[in-house]
Protein backbone atom coordinates (compact mmCIF):
# COMPACT_ATOMS: atom_id res chain seq x y z
CA UNK A 1 0.00 0.00 0.00
CA UNK A 2 1.15 3.45 -0.91
CA UNK A 3 0.36 6.49 1.07
CA UNK A 4 0.91 8.59 -1.59
CA UNK A 5 -1.26 11.43 -2.27
CA UNK A 6 -3.35 10.94 -6.02
CA UNK A 7 -1.97 12.94 -9.01
CA UNK A 8 -4.50 14.72 -10.77
CA UNK A 9 -4.30 12.79 -14.07
CA UNK A 10 -4.80 9.51 -12.05
CA UNK A 11 -7.51 11.79 -10.26
CA UNK A 12 -9.37 12.47 -13.74
CA UNK A 13 -9.16 8.49 -14.90
CA UNK A 14 -11.05 7.45 -11.53
CA UNK A 15 -13.69 9.69 -11.92
CA UNK A 16 -14.13 8.76 -15.65
CA UNK A 17 -14.09 5.54 -14.83
CA UNK A 18 -17.12 5.23 -12.81
CA UNK A 19 -18.28 8.67 -14.78
CA UNK A 20 -18.69 11.82 -12.53
CA UNK A 21 -16.84 14.98 -13.58
CA UNK A 22 -15.84 16.06 -10.29
CA UNK A 23 -15.29 15.35 -6.95
CA UNK A 24 -18.03 17.90 -6.15
CA UNK A 25 -19.98 15.72 -8.10
CA UNK A 26 -19.41 12.11 -6.61
CA UNK A 27 -19.86 14.08 -3.04
CA UNK A 28 -23.42 15.50 -4.25
CA UNK A 29 -25.56 13.46 -2.27
CA UNK A 30 -24.20 14.92 1.10
CA UNK A 31 -26.34 17.97 1.33
CA UNK A 32 -24.61 20.69 0.44
CA UNK A 33 -24.67 22.67 3.68
CA UNK A 34 -22.02 19.80 5.18
CA UNK A 35 -19.85 20.11 2.53
CA UNK A 36 -16.80 22.21 3.48
CA UNK A 37 -16.61 25.20 0.66
CA UNK A 38 -12.97 26.00 1.56
CA UNK A 39 -9.36 24.28 1.78
CA UNK A 40 -8.84 22.77 4.34
CA UNK A 41 -6.51 25.28 7.04
CA UNK A 42 -3.24 23.17 6.54
CA UNK A 43 0.28 24.75 5.82
CA UNK A 44 1.73 24.33 2.86
CA UNK A 45 3.94 21.32 1.38
CA UNK A 46 7.38 21.33 2.45
CA UNK A 47 10.34 20.28 1.16
CA UNK A 48 12.31 17.86 2.98
CA UNK A 49 15.00 19.63 4.08
CA UNK A 50 12.55 22.13 5.21
CA UNK A 51 10.83 19.40 6.93
CA UNK A 52 13.54 18.06 8.97
CA UNK A 53 14.67 21.81 10.15
CA UNK A 54 10.61 22.13 11.28
CA UNK A 55 11.19 18.59 13.24
CA UNK A 56 14.85 19.96 14.77
CA UNK A 57 13.29 22.84 15.92
CA UNK A 58 10.62 21.49 17.64
CA UNK A 59 13.40 18.47 19.53
CA UNK A 60 14.96 21.67 20.76
CA UNK A 61 12.49 22.84 22.50
CA UNK A 62 12.31 19.47 24.78
CA UNK A 63 13.70 20.36 28.14
CA UNK A 64 17.22 18.53 28.61
CA UNK A 65 19.33 18.08 31.94
CA UNK A 66 16.04 17.40 34.29
CA UNK A 67 16.10 14.46 37.11
CA UNK A 68 12.64 13.05 36.91
CA UNK A 69 11.66 11.10 40.48
CA UNK A 70 7.83 10.54 38.69
CA UNK A 71 6.65 6.84 38.49
CA UNK A 72 3.11 6.01 38.83
CA UNK A 73 2.89 3.57 36.23
CA UNK A 74 5.52 4.81 33.83
CA UNK A 75 8.97 4.14 34.22
CA UNK A 76 11.96 4.95 33.08
CA UNK A 77 14.14 2.27 32.99
CA UNK A 78 17.55 1.47 30.66
CA UNK A 79 17.10 0.34 27.00
CA UNK A 80 19.54 -1.14 24.73
CA UNK A 81 19.92 -0.07 21.33
CA UNK A 82 19.58 -4.23 20.73
CA UNK A 83 16.05 -3.75 21.22
CA UNK A 84 15.36 -0.68 19.01
CA UNK A 85 17.67 -3.08 16.47
CA UNK A 86 15.46 -5.90 16.04
CA UNK A 87 12.21 -3.91 16.26
CA UNK A 88 13.24 -2.21 13.32
CA UNK A 89 13.69 -5.07 11.21
CA UNK A 90 10.76 -4.72 8.37
CA UNK A 91 10.06 -8.16 9.06
CA UNK A 92 8.51 -7.59 12.33
CA UNK A 93 8.11 -3.78 11.38
CA UNK A 94 5.76 -3.61 8.84
CA UNK A 95 3.92 -6.89 9.51
CA UNK A 96 0.63 -7.41 9.73
CA UNK A 97 -1.34 -9.89 12.02
CA UNK A 98 -0.07 -13.16 11.44
CA UNK A 99 -3.32 -15.06 10.29
CA UNK A 100 -1.35 -16.62 7.88
CA UNK A 101 0.90 -19.37 10.24
CA UNK A 102 2.99 -20.43 6.73
CA UNK A 103 4.51 -17.27 6.05
CA UNK A 104 4.49 -15.84 9.62
CA UNK A 105 6.36 -18.48 11.72
CA UNK A 106 8.99 -15.40 13.05
CA UNK A 107 6.49 -13.24 14.12
CA UNK A 108 4.12 -16.52 15.75
CA UNK A 109 7.24 -17.85 17.36
CA UNK A 110 8.46 -14.45 18.93
CA UNK A 111 4.45 -13.69 20.61
CA UNK A 112 4.66 -17.55 21.68
CA UNK A 113 7.99 -16.80 23.67
CA UNK A 114 6.47 -13.56 24.72
CA UNK A 115 3.69 -15.88 26.47
CA UNK A 116 6.00 -18.26 27.91
CA UNK A 117 8.38 -15.13 29.40
CA UNK A 118 5.13 -13.39 31.06
CA UNK A 119 3.61 -16.80 32.13
CA UNK A 120 7.39 -17.67 33.80
CA UNK A 121 6.96 -14.01 35.80
CA UNK A 122 3.98 -14.23 36.88
CA UNK A 123 3.31 -17.94 37.66
CA UNK A 124 0.01 -18.29 35.59
CA UNK A 125 -0.15 -21.37 33.17
CA UNK A 126 -1.18 -18.98 30.00
CA UNK A 127 -0.92 -15.39 28.79
CA UNK A 128 -2.29 -13.46 25.78
CA UNK A 129 -0.19 -11.03 23.26
CA UNK A 130 -1.17 -8.62 23.99
CA UNK A 131 -3.61 -5.71 25.29
CA UNK A 132 -3.44 -2.02 24.66
CA UNK A 133 -2.10 -1.14 28.29
CA UNK A 134 -2.24 -2.05 31.57
CA UNK A 135 -5.06 0.01 32.55
CA UNK A 136 -7.49 -2.15 29.56
CA UNK A 137 -5.71 -5.03 30.62
CA UNK A 138 -7.13 -4.67 33.82
CA UNK A 139 -10.44 -3.85 32.48
CA UNK A 140 -10.65 -7.03 30.08
CA UNK A 141 -9.66 -9.02 32.78
CA UNK A 142 -13.04 -7.87 35.00
CA UNK A 143 -15.07 -8.38 32.21
CA UNK A 144 -13.73 -12.11 32.16
CA UNK A 145 -14.16 -12.36 35.77
CA UNK A 146 -17.98 -11.14 34.97
CA UNK A 147 -18.31 -13.85 31.95
CA UNK A 148 -16.41 -16.76 34.17
CA UNK A 149 -18.53 -16.31 36.81
CA UNK A 150 -22.16 -14.42 35.60
CA UNK A 151 -21.56 -12.31 38.45
CA UNK A 152 -21.56 -8.64 38.27
CA UNK A 153 -20.30 -6.85 40.82
CA UNK A 154 -16.64 -6.27 41.56
CA UNK A 155 -14.56 -5.01 44.43
CA UNK A 156 -11.69 -2.72 43.51
CA UNK A 157 -8.88 -1.50 46.00
CA UNK A 158 -8.72 2.11 46.05
CA UNK A 159 -4.91 1.91 45.68
CA UNK A 160 -5.61 0.50 42.15
CA UNK A 161 -3.79 3.19 39.49
CA UNK A 162 -6.36 6.33 39.81
CA UNK A 163 -6.86 5.78 36.02
CA UNK A 164 -7.02 1.94 36.04
CA UNK A 165 -10.25 2.88 38.06
CA UNK A 166 -11.47 5.81 35.59
CA UNK A 167 -10.87 3.42 32.64
CA UNK A 168 -12.88 0.48 34.30
CA UNK A 169 -15.45 2.98 35.27
CA UNK A 170 -16.06 3.87 31.68
CA UNK A 171 -16.77 0.03 30.24
CA UNK A 172 -18.56 -0.28 34.08
CA UNK A 173 -21.00 2.24 33.21
CA UNK A 174 -22.88 1.06 30.34
CA UNK A 175 -22.55 -2.39 31.19
CA UNK A 176 -24.72 -3.00 34.18
CA UNK A 177 -21.07 -3.94 36.20
CA UNK A 178 -21.22 -2.54 40.09
CA UNK A 179 -18.00 -1.45 41.42
CA UNK A 180 -17.25 -0.87 45.02
CA UNK A 181 -13.94 0.69 46.34
CA UNK A 182 -12.09 -0.64 49.31
CA UNK A 183 -9.52 1.52 51.40
CA UNK A 184 -5.83 1.27 52.61
CA UNK A 185 -4.92 1.17 56.14
CA UNK A 186 -2.32 2.78 57.65
CA UNK A 187 0.62 0.20 56.00
CA UNK A 188 -0.64 1.40 52.74
CA UNK A 189 -2.21 -1.80 51.90
CA UNK A 190 -5.77 -2.94 51.30
CA UNK A 191 -7.98 -2.72 53.95
CA UNK A 192 -8.33 -6.57 54.35
CA UNK A 193 -11.35 -5.85 56.97
CA UNK A 194 -12.96 -3.77 55.06
CA UNK A 195 -12.60 -6.33 51.66
CA UNK A 196 -13.71 -9.36 53.63
CA UNK A 197 -16.75 -7.37 54.75
CA UNK A 198 -17.53 -5.97 50.83
CA UNK A 199 -16.90 -9.00 49.17
CA UNK A 200 -19.99 -11.88 48.96
CA UNK A 201 -21.58 -14.17 46.51
CA UNK A 202 -22.21 -11.73 43.92
CA UNK A 203 -18.58 -10.65 44.05
CA UNK A 204 -17.14 -11.51 40.87
CA UNK A 205 -13.59 -10.69 41.24
CA UNK A 206 -11.52 -8.47 43.98
CA UNK A 207 -8.92 -6.20 41.87
CA UNK A 208 -5.97 -5.31 43.70
CA UNK A 209 -2.55 -3.70 41.99
CA UNK A 210 0.88 -4.82 43.75
CA UNK A 211 2.87 -3.52 44.24
CA UNK A 212 0.15 -0.53 44.60
CA UNK A 213 -0.07 2.65 43.20
CA UNK A 214 1.37 4.03 46.63
CA UNK A 215 4.56 1.27 45.43
CA UNK A 216 3.74 -0.77 48.44
CA UNK A 217 3.54 -4.43 48.01
CA UNK A 218 0.28 -6.08 48.99
CA UNK A 219 -0.12 -9.38 50.87
CA UNK A 220 -1.89 -11.38 47.33
CA UNK A 221 -1.92 -14.18 49.55
CA UNK A 222 -4.15 -13.33 52.03
CA UNK A 223 -6.22 -11.26 49.60
CA UNK A 224 -6.47 -14.02 47.32
CA UNK A 225 -7.88 -16.22 50.34
CA UNK A 226 -10.64 -13.63 51.30
CA UNK A 227 -11.72 -13.24 47.40
CA UNK A 228 -11.76 -17.34 46.80
CA UNK A 229 -13.72 -17.88 49.76
CA UNK A 230 -16.68 -16.28 48.31
CA UNK A 231 -15.67 -18.01 44.33
CA UNK A 232 -14.70 -14.90 43.85
CA UNK A 233 -11.83 -14.59 41.50
CA UNK A 234 -8.50 -12.44 42.57
CA UNK A 235 -7.23 -9.97 39.57
CA UNK A 236 -4.07 -9.03 40.60
CA UNK A 237 -3.07 -5.90 38.40
CA UNK A 238 1.16 -5.29 37.66
CA UNK A 239 2.26 -1.36 36.76
CA UNK A 240 5.87 -1.84 37.36
CA UNK A 241 6.99 -5.27 35.66
CA UNK A 242 10.47 -4.91 36.94
CA UNK A 243 9.07 -5.74 40.72
CA UNK A 244 8.29 -9.38 39.67
CA UNK A 245 12.32 -9.42 39.40
CA UNK A 246 12.28 -8.96 43.68
CA UNK A 247 8.43 -9.90 44.44
CA UNK A 248 6.98 -13.39 44.76
CA UNK A 249 4.51 -13.76 41.28
CA UNK A 250 1.21 -13.56 42.15
CA UNK A 251 0.63 -16.95 41.51
CA UNK A 252 -2.73 -16.93 43.46
CA UNK A 253 -4.24 -14.97 41.26
CA UNK A 254 -6.74 -15.96 39.30
CA UNK A 255 -6.14 -13.52 36.38
CA UNK A 256 -2.88 -11.09 36.06
CA UNK A 257 -3.09 -8.11 34.13
CA UNK A 258 -0.03 -5.96 33.53
CA UNK A 259 1.43 -3.35 31.89
CA UNK A 260 5.13 -4.53 30.34
CA UNK A 261 6.12 -0.55 29.80
CA UNK A 262 8.83 -1.34 32.05
CA UNK A 263 10.50 -3.88 29.87
CA UNK A 264 12.08 -1.99 26.80
CA UNK A 265 9.90 0.53 26.02
CA UNK A 266 10.29 4.27 26.92
CA UNK A 267 7.89 5.94 28.16
CA UNK A 268 6.92 8.48 24.89
CA UNK A 269 4.42 10.78 26.68
CA UNK A 270 2.21 7.74 27.56
CA UNK A 271 2.14 5.10 24.92
CA UNK A 272 2.33 2.80 22.91
CA UNK A 273 2.58 0.14 25.28
CA UNK A 274 2.02 -3.49 25.89
CA UNK A 275 -0.61 -4.21 28.15
CA UNK A 276 -0.72 -8.28 28.51
CA UNK A 277 -3.41 -10.72 30.53
CA UNK A 278 -1.93 -14.26 31.86
CA UNK A 279 -4.67 -16.99 33.53
CA UNK A 280 -5.19 -19.97 34.47
CA UNK A 281 -5.46 -22.92 31.85
CA UNK A 282 -8.83 -23.29 32.72
CA UNK A 283 -10.21 -19.76 31.99
CA UNK A 284 -8.84 -19.33 28.67
CA UNK A 285 -11.93 -19.55 26.63
CA UNK A 286 -13.05 -16.40 28.08
CA UNK A 287 -9.04 -14.56 27.54
CA UNK A 288 -9.74 -12.02 25.38
CA UNK A 289 -6.84 -11.04 22.97
CA UNK A 290 -4.16 -13.17 20.58
CA UNK A 291 -2.92 -16.23 21.65
CA UNK A 292 -0.02 -18.31 19.60
CA UNK A 293 0.07 -21.65 20.28
CA UNK A 294 3.03 -24.14 19.86
CA UNK A 295 1.87 -27.42 17.51
CA UNK A 296 3.48 -29.77 14.73
CA UNK A 297 2.99 -29.45 10.75
CA UNK A 298 2.41 -32.33 8.62
CA UNK A 299 5.46 -33.60 8.76
CA UNK A 300 6.49 -33.75 12.54
CA UNK A 301 7.97 -30.10 12.67
CA UNK A 302 7.85 -28.08 15.43
CA UNK A 303 5.74 -25.13 14.51
CA UNK A 304 3.31 -22.21 15.66
CA UNK A 305 -0.45 -20.89 14.94
CA UNK A 306 -2.43 -18.57 16.18
CA UNK A 307 -5.03 -20.56 18.11
CA UNK A 308 -8.35 -20.47 20.04
CA UNK A 309 -9.06 -16.80 17.90
CA UNK A 310 -12.97 -18.35 16.99
CA UNK A 311 -14.13 -16.22 19.52
CA UNK A 312 -12.05 -13.05 18.38
CA UNK A 313 -13.96 -10.32 16.23
CA UNK A 314 -12.60 -11.27 12.64
CA UNK A 315 -14.54 -14.23 12.95
CA UNK A 316 -17.25 -13.50 15.68
CA UNK A 317 -17.97 -9.65 15.45
CA UNK A 318 -20.00 -8.44 18.05
CA UNK A 319 -20.28 -11.87 20.50
CA UNK A 320 -16.53 -11.53 20.44
CA UNK A 321 -14.93 -12.35 23.64
CA UNK A 322 -13.55 -8.92 23.69
CA UNK A 323 -13.60 -5.66 20.88
CA UNK A 324 -10.18 -4.70 21.43
CA UNK A 325 -9.15 -3.80 18.11
CA UNK A 326 -5.26 -3.16 18.50
CA UNK A 327 -3.16 -5.02 20.30
CA UNK A 328 0.99 -4.63 20.44
CA UNK A 329 2.61 -6.98 18.95
CA UNK A 330 5.58 -4.54 18.39
CA UNK A 331 5.27 -3.72 21.92
CA UNK A 332 5.19 -6.96 23.16
CA UNK A 333 8.00 -7.87 20.96
CA UNK A 334 10.14 -4.85 22.68
CA UNK A 335 9.55 -6.60 26.00
CA UNK A 336 10.62 -10.14 24.65
CA UNK A 337 14.42 -8.89 23.18
CA UNK A 338 14.56 -6.68 26.50
CA UNK A 339 13.71 -9.90 29.14
CA UNK A 340 16.19 -11.83 26.72
CA UNK A 341 18.55 -9.59 27.06
CA UNK A 342 18.30 -9.23 30.91
CA UNK A 343 17.96 -13.18 31.73
CA UNK A 344 16.63 -14.79 34.88
CA UNK A 345 19.18 -12.88 36.69
CA UNK A 346 19.83 -9.71 35.45
CA UNK A 347 15.77 -9.27 35.81
CA UNK A 348 16.33 -10.31 39.82
CA UNK A 349 19.68 -7.60 39.30
CA UNK A 350 17.82 -4.84 37.81
CA UNK A 351 14.91 -5.05 40.39
CA UNK A 352 16.99 -5.55 43.40
CA UNK A 353 18.80 -2.22 42.00
CA UNK A 354 15.16 -0.40 41.90
CA UNK A 355 14.70 -1.68 45.64
CA UNK A 356 18.01 -0.43 47.29
CA UNK A 357 17.61 2.82 45.31
CA UNK A 358 14.23 3.35 46.41
CA UNK A 359 15.28 2.61 50.35
CA UNK A 360 18.10 4.84 49.90
CA UNK A 361 15.86 7.68 48.43
CA UNK A 362 13.37 7.00 51.57
CA UNK A 363 16.41 7.24 54.32
CA UNK A 364 17.48 10.11 52.31
CA UNK A 365 14.49 12.05 52.24
CA UNK A 366 13.17 11.46 55.32
CA UNK A 367 16.43 12.70 56.86
CA UNK A 368 14.82 16.27 55.52
CA UNK A 369 13.09 18.08 58.69
CA UNK A 370 9.34 18.01 58.50
CA UNK A 371 9.62 15.12 55.94
CA UNK A 372 7.44 12.03 56.54
CA UNK A 373 7.10 8.50 55.35
CA UNK A 374 3.39 8.21 56.15
CA UNK A 375 3.46 3.64 55.25
CA UNK A 376 5.02 1.11 56.85
CA UNK A 377 4.37 -1.54 54.39
CA UNK A 378 7.39 -2.66 52.22
CA UNK A 379 7.60 -0.79 48.85
CA UNK A 380 9.13 -1.65 45.47
CA UNK A 381 10.86 0.95 43.52
CA UNK A 382 8.27 4.06 44.80
CA UNK A 383 6.77 5.01 48.02
CA UNK A 384 5.11 7.85 49.48
CA UNK A 385 6.52 11.09 51.08
CA UNK A 386 4.10 13.64 53.39
CA UNK A 387 5.39 17.25 53.12
CA UNK A 388 4.29 20.05 55.33
CA UNK A 389 3.03 21.85 52.93
CA UNK A 390 1.81 21.53 49.49
CA UNK A 391 3.75 19.37 47.08
CA UNK A 392 3.23 21.69 44.27
CA UNK A 393 4.88 24.50 46.05
CA UNK A 394 7.64 22.59 46.54
CA UNK A 395 7.75 21.16 42.84
CA UNK A 396 7.99 24.80 41.64
CA UNK A 397 11.33 25.31 44.33
CA UNK A 398 12.16 22.00 42.58
CA UNK A 399 11.94 22.74 39.16
CA UNK A 400 14.18 25.52 39.40
CA UNK A 401 17.09 23.22 40.22
CA UNK A 402 16.55 21.20 37.15
CA UNK A 403 14.31 18.27 39.25
CA UNK A 404 11.35 17.19 38.62
CA UNK A 405 9.71 16.29 41.93
CA UNK A 406 7.03 13.79 43.29
CA UNK A 407 4.11 13.44 41.99
CA UNK A 408 0.84 15.20 44.00
CA UNK A 409 -1.44 12.38 44.73
CA UNK A 410 -3.77 14.85 46.55
CA UNK A 411 -6.08 15.12 43.22
CA UNK A 412 -7.17 11.11 43.75
CA UNK A 413 -6.69 10.82 47.00
CA UNK A 414 -8.38 14.15 49.00
CA UNK A 415 -7.28 12.77 52.14
CA UNK A 416 -3.55 12.58 51.23
CA UNK A 417 -2.58 16.19 50.29
CA UNK A 418 0.77 16.89 50.87
CA UNK A 419 1.30 13.84 49.73
CA UNK A 420 3.71 13.09 46.92
CA UNK A 421 4.57 10.01 44.97
CA UNK A 422 8.69 9.07 44.43
CA UNK A 423 9.90 6.81 42.09
CA UNK A 424 13.50 6.23 42.09
CA UNK A 425 14.41 3.32 39.29
CA UNK A 426 18.38 2.12 38.18
CA UNK A 427 18.64 5.25 35.85
CA UNK A 428 18.74 7.37 38.69
CA UNK A 429 22.11 8.31 40.07
CA UNK A 430 22.97 8.36 44.01
CA UNK A 431 24.27 12.04 43.65
CA UNK A 432 20.87 12.89 41.68
CA UNK A 433 19.02 10.94 44.97
CA UNK A 434 21.28 12.97 47.40
CA UNK A 435 20.59 16.21 45.14
CA UNK A 436 16.72 15.92 45.79
CA UNK A 437 17.02 15.59 49.04
CA UNK A 438 19.21 18.93 49.95
CA UNK A 439 16.84 20.97 47.17
CA UNK A 440 13.96 19.48 48.99
CA UNK A 441 15.30 20.73 52.20
CA UNK A 442 16.28 24.17 50.80
CA UNK A 443 12.37 24.18 49.08
CA UNK A 444 10.96 23.50 52.18
CA UNK A 445 13.16 26.16 54.06
CA UNK A 446 11.47 28.80 52.12
CA UNK A 447 8.70 31.46 53.41
CA UNK A 448 5.35 30.68 52.48
CA UNK B 1 -31.76 -39.72 10.93
CA UNK B 2 -34.08 -37.48 13.07
CA UNK B 3 -36.12 -39.13 15.82
CA UNK B 4 -39.95 -38.79 14.89
CA UNK B 5 -40.54 -37.94 19.28
CA UNK B 6 -38.06 -35.01 19.03
CA UNK B 7 -39.38 -31.30 18.23
CA UNK B 8 -36.82 -29.29 16.29
CA UNK B 9 -35.96 -25.21 15.88
CA UNK B 10 -34.67 -23.81 12.52
CA UNK B 11 -31.62 -22.85 14.43
CA UNK B 12 -30.68 -26.67 14.70
CA UNK B 13 -31.66 -27.21 18.42
CA UNK B 14 -33.93 -30.12 18.89
CA UNK B 15 -35.82 -30.75 22.18
CA UNK B 16 -37.19 -34.17 23.97
CA UNK B 17 -40.19 -32.84 26.19
CA UNK B 18 -41.94 -35.20 28.06
CA UNK B 19 -44.52 -34.35 31.20
CA UNK B 20 -43.17 -30.91 32.05
CA UNK B 21 -39.18 -31.57 31.31
CA UNK B 22 -37.36 -31.73 28.06
CA UNK B 23 -33.84 -32.15 27.29
CA UNK B 24 -32.32 -30.26 25.03
CA UNK B 25 -29.30 -30.88 22.29
CA UNK B 26 -28.10 -29.76 18.88
CA UNK B 27 -28.95 -31.89 15.95
CA UNK B 28 -26.48 -33.70 13.52
CA UNK B 29 -27.13 -31.19 10.44
CA UNK B 30 -25.53 -28.78 13.32
CA UNK B 31 -22.66 -31.28 14.43
CA UNK B 32 -22.13 -31.75 10.74
CA UNK B 33 -21.96 -27.97 9.72
CA UNK B 34 -19.83 -26.95 12.49
CA UNK B 35 -17.11 -29.33 12.05
CA UNK B 36 -15.16 -30.84 15.31
CA UNK B 37 -16.46 -29.58 18.58
CA UNK B 38 -13.47 -28.59 21.09
CA UNK B 39 -15.56 -26.79 23.45
CA UNK B 40 -19.54 -26.27 24.57
CA UNK B 41 -20.33 -23.38 27.16
CA UNK B 42 -23.78 -24.15 28.86
CA UNK B 43 -25.46 -22.56 31.38
CA UNK B 44 -25.25 -22.99 35.36
CA UNK B 45 -28.30 -25.25 36.68
CA UNK B 46 -31.34 -22.99 38.46
CA UNK B 47 -30.43 -20.60 35.54
CA UNK B 48 -33.37 -19.64 33.50
CA UNK B 49 -33.01 -19.72 29.97
CA UNK B 50 -35.52 -18.71 26.89
CA UNK B 51 -37.19 -19.78 23.92
CA UNK B 52 -34.89 -18.27 20.99
CA UNK B 53 -32.64 -16.72 23.06
CA UNK B 54 -29.29 -17.93 23.53
CA UNK B 55 -28.31 -20.20 26.28
CA UNK B 56 -24.56 -21.15 25.34
CA UNK B 57 -22.11 -21.64 22.66
CA UNK B 58 -20.61 -24.37 21.28
CA UNK B 59 -16.98 -24.09 19.64
CA UNK B 60 -15.35 -26.39 16.50
CA UNK B 61 -11.81 -25.76 15.17
CA UNK B 62 -13.44 -23.09 12.45
CA UNK B 63 -16.09 -21.38 14.60
CA UNK B 64 -18.11 -20.21 17.69
CA UNK B 65 -21.83 -20.56 17.32
CA UNK B 66 -24.16 -20.11 19.47
CA UNK B 67 -27.45 -22.58 20.63
CA UNK B 68 -30.48 -20.81 20.82
CA UNK B 69 -33.28 -22.37 23.60
CA UNK B 70 -36.10 -24.08 21.73
CA UNK B 71 -37.90 -23.57 24.67
CA UNK B 72 -38.26 -21.73 28.03
CA UNK B 73 -37.03 -22.90 31.22
CA UNK B 74 -35.05 -23.65 34.42
CA UNK B 75 -32.29 -25.54 33.96
CA UNK B 76 -32.08 -28.60 35.93
CA UNK B 77 -29.58 -30.43 34.62
CA UNK B 78 -26.23 -29.76 32.38
CA UNK B 79 -24.60 -32.79 30.58
CA UNK B 80 -21.23 -33.56 32.67
CA UNK B 81 -19.80 -35.43 30.18
CA UNK B 82 -19.11 -32.83 27.94
CA UNK B 83 -16.93 -30.75 29.73
CA UNK B 84 -14.11 -33.37 29.39
CA UNK B 85 -15.46 -35.03 25.72
CA UNK B 86 -16.89 -32.04 23.36
CA UNK B 87 -16.43 -34.38 20.72
CA UNK B 88 -19.25 -36.58 21.72
CA UNK B 89 -21.55 -34.06 20.30
CA UNK B 90 -20.28 -35.07 16.86
CA UNK B 91 -20.35 -38.87 17.78
CA UNK B 92 -23.84 -38.75 19.55
CA UNK B 93 -25.91 -35.12 19.06
CA UNK B 94 -28.79 -37.03 19.31
CA UNK B 95 -28.33 -39.08 22.66
CA UNK B 96 -25.04 -39.24 24.68
CA UNK B 97 -24.42 -35.38 23.74
CA UNK B 98 -27.65 -33.54 25.00
CA UNK B 99 -26.53 -30.24 26.74
CA UNK B 100 -29.33 -29.45 29.19
CA UNK B 101 -32.43 -30.54 31.24
CA UNK B 102 -35.08 -27.79 31.62
CA UNK B 103 -38.36 -27.35 33.61
CA UNK B 104 -40.54 -26.27 31.14
CA UNK B 105 -42.00 -22.69 32.23
CA UNK B 106 -44.17 -23.15 28.86
CA UNK B 107 -44.99 -26.17 27.47
CA UNK B 108 -47.16 -24.59 24.74
CA UNK B 109 -43.80 -22.88 23.08
CA UNK B 110 -43.34 -27.07 21.72
CA UNK B 111 -46.33 -26.63 19.33
CA UNK B 112 -44.47 -23.89 17.67
CA UNK B 113 -41.60 -26.21 16.54
CA UNK B 114 -40.80 -28.36 13.63
CA UNK B 115 -41.38 -32.29 14.11
CA UNK B 116 -38.59 -34.09 12.73
CA UNK B 117 -40.39 -34.83 8.91
CA UNK B 118 -40.30 -30.54 8.41
CA UNK B 119 -37.30 -30.43 10.19
CA UNK B 120 -35.40 -33.27 7.52
CA UNK B 121 -36.90 -31.30 4.48
CA UNK B 122 -35.72 -27.69 6.21
CA UNK B 123 -32.51 -29.16 6.36
CA UNK B 124 -32.73 -30.41 3.08
CA UNK B 125 -33.51 -27.17 1.77
CA UNK B 126 -30.57 -25.61 3.51
CA UNK B 127 -28.45 -28.13 2.12
CA UNK B 128 -29.47 -27.29 -1.27
CA UNK B 129 -28.55 -23.84 -0.22
CA UNK B 130 -31.90 -22.37 -0.22
CA UNK B 131 -32.93 -22.20 3.07
CA UNK B 132 -36.64 -22.48 3.29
Amino acid sequence: MRYLPKSPSEREAMLAAIGVKSADELFAAVPAEYRLQRPLNLPGPLSEAEIIAWFRARAAENSSGYTSFLGAGIYNHLRSVVTDTILQRGEFLTSYTPYQAEISQGTLQAIFEFQTLICELTGQEVANASMWDGSTATTEAVLMAERLTRRHRVVVARSLHPEYRQVLATYARNLGLAIEEVGYTESGQLDAKALAAAVNDETAAVVVQSPNFFGVIERVPAVAEIAHARQSLLIVAVTEAVSLGAVRPPAEADIVAMETQSFGMAPSYGGPYAGVIATREQFVRQMPGRLAGQTTDAQGRRGFVLTLATREQHIRREKATSNICTNQALCALAATVHLCLLGKQGLRELAAQNLSKARFAAAELARVPGVRIPFSAPYFNEFVIELPRSVRIVNDALLREKIIGPLPIGPWYPELTKRGLVCVTETTPRVEIERLAAALGRALALPI
Amino acid sequence: MYPTNYRYTKDHEWVDAASGSATIGITNYAQSELGDVVFVELPKVGARVTAGQPLGTVESVKAVSEIFAPVSGEVTEVNPALASAPEKVNEDPHGVAWLIKVKLSNPDELAALLDAAAYEKFVAEAEKGHPA
